[in-house]
């Protein structure tokens, strides 16, 4: 199955939408229930953090077939104002947003792989995959 | 706008999310759930999240604002029937929720919130909660 | 290869398929197949489907590359044998000399057609067994795979069934550990007890450790997030069997427990959880 589809988040509305396209994508691919829940959630979060912080931008969804393993790709993009301390970002309870601090590093435990790029000035990209 | 609906019960309030909620929708219930309380004098709040399929932080934020507040009012929140995927999710997530009630339903709910509330009132039951 | 599809093995084999088949099926039952896993019956019909597969694919003069499409349809029919007999008891030598025992009964065929010719001999011998040589290792390839699946499915198994959720008083659940606690079983073991408490809308369950020999950061994480999700649903979580040195050991680590409800033993717990129930124990007579 060779799956792709993009999703421009402009409102919280797309957030939504968001969540819906990586539910039903990981329902087709066979996810278990646990595993459904955490990527949504983990793709919920990414999503309103492309709103808030990044200014909008767009989510790649991709499905991804192995041979032995499948699983879900999700590449968020901005053309915000970046992170300037990564390391920071991702530490828990750092907020800027007034959230509870949890968005980047409680979404890394919810995945499998975690990939952070960001340049102060011209964006944020944030790759994530949950294996099945 | 759509709005999600807050149901009086004696000197509680139900709320049962059904949908998919956004940030907005959300917040709204905030609102509409504190002006409730105290246009109601409810001594309790029930927030029922079993048809919600995903808990995230702001969620979470909204969930602990509103216990919170109601607090301020004078009114006991207790969220029911959390989904098991849910619970593990919000626990990896790292949040915890502390210092929101929780219980496994609607009916279970209820019965902490009238046992909380005779324990606070030392059994006088001014309130009458009971009916 | 230097033959460059000149090869004279696709004739040899077209020509002379049913002595060969013959003489192979000879020669495994002279090197004492396992007639007590496998009827000759079948074994013929595996044989004979192997050389029909195999001079198919001989014929584009590919002796190297068993990558390659032709090789698709003998690699698949391969595989199924190795599954079988993987399943069927057989070792991984036993079901390479499936394809090892077939180099006798063609190079006799050579020897035969080629005698006269030594040059052409060796170098057909030495394309023919390179390729066996190949496709055996298939067969062995797909019996360690197959092992590795029956040990997964067995790891999901032994784990499923090394976590039990029972149910003590109308209630009351207990999970009592035995065994190191990984992140994998702990994992299903918040899945079972999140379902089993949904399930009989249980309010208290009791984690007993009794049977975890040693606890460290991360297992009493394990434990915390279990305590907490269970906690999120509207379950208590009482830990029992905390041994002596166990509490030592989470004293020194740091681990903060504070917010659980530990006793000593699995009785406490239950009485405990009786009491948060609402029930109360008492004797009817008074024991002598």
């Amino acid at each position: 199955m060779q799956k792709n589809e993009v999703i421009s988040i402009r409102s919280s509305s797309d957030v939504v939408l968001v969540r819906q396209a990586v539910r039903q994508l990981a329902v087709e691919l066979g996810f278990s229930l646990i595993n459904q829940t955490k990527i949504v959630t983990g793709a919920s979060e990414l999503a309103r953090n492309t709103l808030e912080h990044g200014g909008g931008g767009t989510v790649n969804i991709e499905a991804l077939d192995e041979g032995t393993r499948r699983g879900l790709r999700l590449i968020f993009e901005d053309s915000g104002p970046g992170i300037p301390d990564l390391e920071l970002a991702l530490k828990d309870g750092f907020t800027t947003g007034g959230g509870l601090g949890m968005g980047l590093s409680g979404t890394k435990r919810l995945v499998n792989e975690f990939d952070i790029v960001s340049r102060v000035g011209e964006g944020t990209r944030i790759t994530i995959t949950k294996w099945k | 706008m759509e709005r999600i609906a807050i149901l009086q019960i004696g000197h509680f309030l139900l709320v049962t999310i059904q949908v998919d909620m956004h940030d907005r929708l959300a917040m709204t219930l905030q609102d509409d759930l504190t002006n409730r309380i105290s246009q109601t004098s409810a001594r309790g709040v029930l927030i029922d999240i079993s048809a919600l399929e995903i808990v995230d932080s702001f969620i979470g934020r909204i969930l602990g604002n509103i216990a919170k507040m109601s607090r301020i009012l004078d009114a006991e929140t207790v969220v029911v029937g959390m989904q098991p995927a849910v619970a593990i999710t919000l626990v990896e997530l790292g949040l915890s929720l502390k210092g929101i009630r929780t219980s496994l339903n609607v009916e279970k709910g209820m019965a902490l919130l009238r046992s909380s509330l005779g324990d606070s009132e030392g059994g006088s039951m001014d309130g009458d909660a009971e009916k | 290869m230097s033959l460059n599809g000149q090869s004279k093995i696709p004739q040899i084999l077209k020509n002379r398929e049913a002595e060969v088949l013959a003489d192979w099926l000879g020669e495994q039952m002279a090197a004492g197949i396992r007639k007590d896993l496998l009827k000759e019956m079948e074994l013929r019909e595996e044989c004979r489907e192997f050389l029909e597969l195999f001079t198919d694919a001989i014929q584009q003069g590919n002796f190297t590359n068993i990558q390659s499409p032709e090789w698709r349809g003998l690699k698949d029919m391969l595989a199924s044998v190795s599954r079988s007999r993987t399943q069927k008891g057989f070792t991984p030598t036993e079901t390479a000399n499936f394809v090892f025992s077939f180099k006798q009964p063609l190079f006799k065929r050579l020897r035969q057609e080629l005698g006269q010719n030594g040059e052409t001999l060796l170098e057909e011998i030495l394309s023919a067994t390179n390729l066996i040589d190949k496709l055996a290792l298939w067969t062995t390839e797909i019996y360690q795979k197959t092992r590795e699946e029956v040990i997964l499915r067995q790891q999901e198994e032994l784990m499923e069934l090394s976590t039990p959720v029972v149910k003590l008083w109308e209630g009351i659940l207990a999970l009592p550990i035995i065994g190191t606690l990984d992140s994998a079983r702990t994992q299903i073991m918040m899945e079972s007890l999140l379902q089993m408490i949904v399930q009989t809308g249980s309010q208290v369950a009791i984690i007993d450790i009794t049977g975890v020999p040693t606890v460290d950061t991360l297992t009493a994480q394990h434990l915390l997030k279990t305590v907490t999700a269970a906690r999120l649903m509207g379950a208590d979580c009482i830990i029992s069997g905390i041994r002596p040195q166990i509490a030592q050991t989470i004293v020194y680590l740091g681990v903060d427990l504070a917010d659980i409800t530990t006793k000593a033993s699995l009785a406490d717990a239950f009485v405990l959880a009786l009491k948060r129930s609402g029930f109360a124990i008492s004797r009817s007579k008074s024991a002598i």
